[in-house]
């Protein structure tokens, strides 16, 4: 038996972040307290860049290695590129210190006791938990595997890996700790729940194929005959397993909950870096493997797309705090992009990783931006504390709303041009009603974001209002880099519609 | 190389609004000077642009083509027209005028005017871009993102309802918006599967739509163009937004920005689904009808002076929609020589109008009386606007509304006949308005009316001067639209009727 050959260096990206993982888990240990915080940001930063770095010298790239379990080509290294920058702007809102005087957004120790002594001995000697930033290269890592993964096992483990980590990172807030850690313990609970789901329905692919692979399955379509059952259910459950990840209605009632609670910084993180990964992972399992009966699951996602665009723009209507307000927008952004998804061809998968990349760094400004309005109880996140933000912080309130405005589809901003390309997709594959659908869905959204714009801008600020507190280097940076991102693909769409388009066509 | 007017049109009221945005706090006044020259400079340009227009006397000009979106077909591509020249002069022409006459209003209750200087201009550029553009793409882009300045004008510096108005106002028009997108979405598909992907309207007019599709389109189209000109049942945001606006705004939304919605039943609807512009003609004719009777018979009942003047509007849109879809080349030629006196009187009437506001502090028509003895130059001047609202022989507005009538007998003569009413109509609000606010015995807070000082006259003179000047000598404006409209009924395929003469009758 010959020793399977490891293309080292198609892999460099991944190995590149565990390694950095690693490293962090050994600095924990050996580095004494005070610099490991720095020490801990340059690494992962370093190590992202260079990540990064490797992801667009592999450009061009397309092979199946790792004996079979990892596909390199265009749309994994696409995603792997947008995940590493959206992962990198995250970084720098993680290791913002000065909105807490000194502390980041993480409790200082997370078994220490909510409210307890050992809590507050902690807090007054500024002690920083630094084991977030291993946590994360850990979490980053699952998802540059996770749309890259080519058989079902590795998909698996892409999963647990990059969910773990964000179980644990949900439940770390400094302030409202019992909500955070709420919030993980439920998303934990659900995402093992999920879990159970994808594995037994790869278990089931598995019975139908007789092979994890995502090729062989796609094989196995033509040849098996008569045990579609089997196909169709193991079909079933591993979107559901994928839709959770992805917070898809009726997949979707951790997202408000686990949004809220956990620290703003990864709030923002999950939402643009998970659904970045996990549409990926939908993209390829479905368009390679099951691409020959599509118009089998395509109604399902029809089902999908149209309720959790309607689920998420009519429940967030009612919300009354900004992050749950994001939060079901985040829903109702995952059925616009179920909507490119179900065109099942390259149009769609050029639509579909072109509005992941657009939607992420909208998504991890506006979050970013939440982290800035605050009181004395931590960030002010009840959306009636926002009231008169615009008078008495006109910049900050003008960057929130040109996220709003690109949440809402507004034109000469990104998120019209995302719009655009995944209904473009859906019609050109007669998704017509599906367009239909999507379009009143945006109307119903503009109105809840509309609205915060009216509270910031035309409305009498409160006496005992928030204030802004003025962010580090850090945060100015990736909030500007979000704006950035944000005017410049809805201006110049041009040069990164035309990455997407290449980098469009799976490898088999 | 042709100089490039309409860009240069677009990028100079662009660059002033940045300019003005960029003036520091506390020099407002200067920031006031630099949008004004600004202005002035742009109708300069514009009034030269014109004449060289008719110098060269080619029917399309002015023409730029830029790709923007190469992969997607989307062009940054200008053109004008006669019918897009008058408007875009009109525009040019207005905006100074607007903005003086907010001169000191924009003040009022310690606002920052500087915002309101900036947004006009930025406004300014947009409208003057949607006359202009020839991609279907670039003209949606500006025809959606117009509404955000639009909607901060009305939030910030309207009446004590203003919220709710300028809510009110976007949620309208980006519903339209965006069932317009899905129609223009649907049209891009028809010629990505043509094999040519282009938004070009040259490109999309000469596709070969199938009918049954267009009916979808053209509903798609014209149900934005309906609620943005505003067309009866599609109109109840416009009483509320103009009421709640400032009078220099208002004049500006239903002055010049709603011509937006007509300009784009002209200049896309017509030549892209000349089929189904033939079938649903007679039943746009009967909203056309019912808008005009329905507001003017709204107007008169009014009790607010600027509801007044926006069912009025209602009513005069109407016309507009009615001389349009009779399809008959004086129809067409007088609905765009009406939206340019249309904006020309609504601006007069609603600055006018809101010069009385400022020396009453109140909008009801009911607390004047008898303004005419102590101010006797403003009552003549809104005399004077009124008249040519009523479309008055010898002002503009006759002879706009005379062709509209002419050109809707020849083919609907119902329709004709029921839309006379509305001079009738016009004639009742104009002049119960006008005595019950300016005639009889001056009233206790009227006595002291100061007259229209210099500014305001200022404001008023140059649009009396137009409106005679088009009343009494049409022909070269006139000229200018007619070769404009000419190959749009080509496109659409109907030729004049025969005029009906008792011979003609006779002999059959």
């Amino acid at each position: 038996m010959n020793a399977p050959t490891i293309e080292y260096g198609e892999l460099l990206p991944m190995l590149i972040v565990f390694g950095a993982a690693i490293i962090g888990v050994l600095i924990e240990a050996f580095v004494p307290r005070p610099p490991r915080h720095l020490l801990q940001v340059g690494l992962a930063l370093v190590a992202l860049i260079a990540a990064f770095v490797a992801v667009i010298w592999l450009a061009g790239t397309s092979l199946v290695g790792a004996a079979g379990s990892v596909a390199i080509d265009g749309p994994a290294l696409f995603l792997q590129g947008a995940i590493l920058v959206l992962a990198a702007i995250s970084v720098l809102f993680f290791a913002e210190r000065r909105l807490e005087g000194g502390g980041d957004a993480f409790a200082p120790s997370a078994s220490a006791l909510p409210g307890g002594a050992a809590e507050r001995t902690l807090v007054t000697a500024g002690v920083l938990q630094t084991e977030v930033y291993p946590l994360t290269m850990f979490a980053i890592g699952g998802m540059l595997l996770f749309p890259a993964a080519n058989d079902l096992l590795t998909l698996f483990v892409a999963l647990e890996v990059l969910s773990l980590p964000l179980y644990l990172l949900a439940g770390m807030a400094r302030r409202r700790r019992l909500l955070s850690q709420e919030a993980a313990l439920k998303y934990f609970l659900l995402g093992a729940f999920s879990s159970a789901f994808f594995l037994f329905g790869a278990a089931l692919i598995y019975g139908f194929a007789g092979s994890v692979q995502l090729s062989d399955i796609d094989v196995a379509l033509g040849t098996r005959v008569g045990q579609e059952g089997l196909l169709l259910a193991g079909v079933g459950l591993i979107a559901v397993g994928l839709l959770f990840k992805v917070s898809a209605a009726p997949f979707h009632s951790w997202t408000p909950d686990v949004y809220q609670g956990a620290p703003t910084p990864v709030t923002g993180f999950m939402a643009a870096c998970t659904k970045v990964a996990a549409f990926g992972a939908m993209l390829r399992i479905f368009y390679v493997s099951f691409g020959a009966v599509s118009s089998d699951w395509q109604p399902m996602f029809w089902a999908v797309a149209v309720l959790t665009m309607m689920v998420g723009v009519v429940v967030a209507l009612t919300q009354t705090d900004v992050k749950r307000m994001l939060a079901y927008s985040s829903i109702a952004h995952a059925g616009f992009i179920l909507t490119g998804m179900v065109a099942a061809d390259a149009i769609g998968t050029a639509s579909v990783l072109f509005y992941l990349v657009v939607y992420g760094f909208t998504t991890v400004g506006a979050f970013a931006v939440v982290t800035l309005v605050r009181d004395s109880a931590g960030e002010a996140t009840h959306l009636a504390k926002w009231a008169g933000l615009g008078k008495r912080s006109p910049l900050v309130a003008a960057t929130f709303a040109l996220f709003l405005l690109a949440f809402a589809g507004i034109p000469l901003t990104s998120g019209f041009v995302g719009k655009l390309v995944v209904f473009s997709a859906a019609i050109d594959a007669g998704a017509v009603l599906l367009v239909i659908v999507g379009v009143v869905a945006s109307a119903i959204a503009a109105f809840f974001y509309i609205r915060v714009i009216v509270l910031m801008f035309f409305t009498e600020p409160a006496p005992d209002g928030p204030t802004v507190a003025v962010p580090s280097l850090w945060t100015t940076v990736g909030i500007g880099l979000g704006v950035a991102a944000t005017i410049i693909l809805g201006i110049v769409p041009g040069p990164m519609l035309e990455l997407a388009q290449q980098a469009a066509t799976f490898v088999r | 190389m042709n100089f490039p007017w309409l860009t240069t049109l677009i990028a100079v009221p662009l660059l002033g609004a940045a300019l003005t945005a960029l003036v520091p706090r506390g020099l407002e006044l200067a920031a006031k000077r630099l949008a004004l020259f600004i202005a002035v400079i742009t109708a300069i340009i514009a009034l030269v642009a014109a004449v060289a227009f008719v110098g060269e006397g080619q029917p399309e000009q002015f023409v730029e083509q830029y790709e923007w979106v190469g992969s997607l077909g989307v062009f940054y591509a200008v053109g004008a027209n006669g019918v897009s020249l008058s408007l875009i002069v009109l525009t040019a022409v207005v905006t100074p005028i607007v903005l003086l006459a907010m001169w000191r209003e924009a003040e009022a209750e310690r606002r920052n005017p500087k915002p309101f200087f900036a947004l006009v201009l930025l406004l300014e550029a947009m409208i003057i871009g949607t006359f202009a553009a020839q991609d279907v793409l670039l003209f949606y882009v500006l025809f959606e993102a117009m509404l955000v300045p639009m909607y901060f004008l009305i939030g910030l510096y309207g009446g004590p309802q203003r919220r709710y108005a300028a809510v009110k106002f976007l949620l309208y028009n980006l519903l339209g918006g965006l069932i317009m997108l899905a129609a223009v979405i649907g049209l891009y598909v028809q010629s990505v599967n043509a094999g040519q992907p282009s938004f070009l309207l040259a490109d999309l007019v000469a596709l070969e739509v199938p009918v049954d599709i267009q009916r979808w389109l053209f509903l798609g189209f014209m149900f934005a163009f309906a609620i943005k000109a505003p067309l009866w049942p599609f109109h109840t945001w416009l009483p509320d937004a103009a009421a709640e606006s400032t009078p220099a705004n208002a004049a500006y939304l239903s002055g010049v920005m709603d011509k937006v919605g007509t300009f784009g039943m002209i200049a896309l609807v017509l030549p892209l689904f000349p089929d189904a512009t033939r079938e649903f003609a007679p039943v746009v004719v009967v909203l056309a009808v019912i808008s005009i009777v329905y507001g003017a018979l709204l107007a008169v009942g009014q009790t607010d002076m600027k509801r007044l003047i926006a069912y009025t509007s209602i009513s005069h849109f109407g016309f507009i929609v009615l001389g349009i879809f009779a399809l008959t080349s004086q129809g067409v030629a007088g609905s765009t020589l009406y939206m340019v006196n249309h904006g020309l009187s609504t601006v007069a009437l609603f600055v006018i109008v809101g010069f009385l506001i400022v020396r009453r502090g109140s909008r009801l028509v009911a607390d004047y009386g008898g303004v005419a003895q102590p101010a006797p130059i403003l009552a003549g001047s809104l005399l004077f606007a009124g008249l040519s609202g009523l479309a008055l022989p010898g002002l503009a507005t006759f002879v706009s509304e005379f062709l509209v009538l002419v050109g809707t007998y020849s083919r609907y003569r119902a329709a004709g006949v029921v839309a006379t009413v509305g001079i009738i109509l016009a004639a009742l609000y104009i002049l119960l308005f006008y005595q019950r606010t300016m005639t009889g015995p001056a009233r206790e807070a009227t006595r002291d009316f100061p007259d229209l000082r210099r500014r305001e006259i200022l404001v008023v003179a140059p649009l009396v001067a137009l409106l005679l000047a088009v009343g009494f000598f049409p022909k070269p404006l006139l000229d200018v639209i007619d070769d404009g409209v000419r190959p749009t009924l080509v496109e659409v395929g109907v030729s004049d009727p025969e005029p009906i003469t008792p011979a003609a009758e006779g002999s059959e």
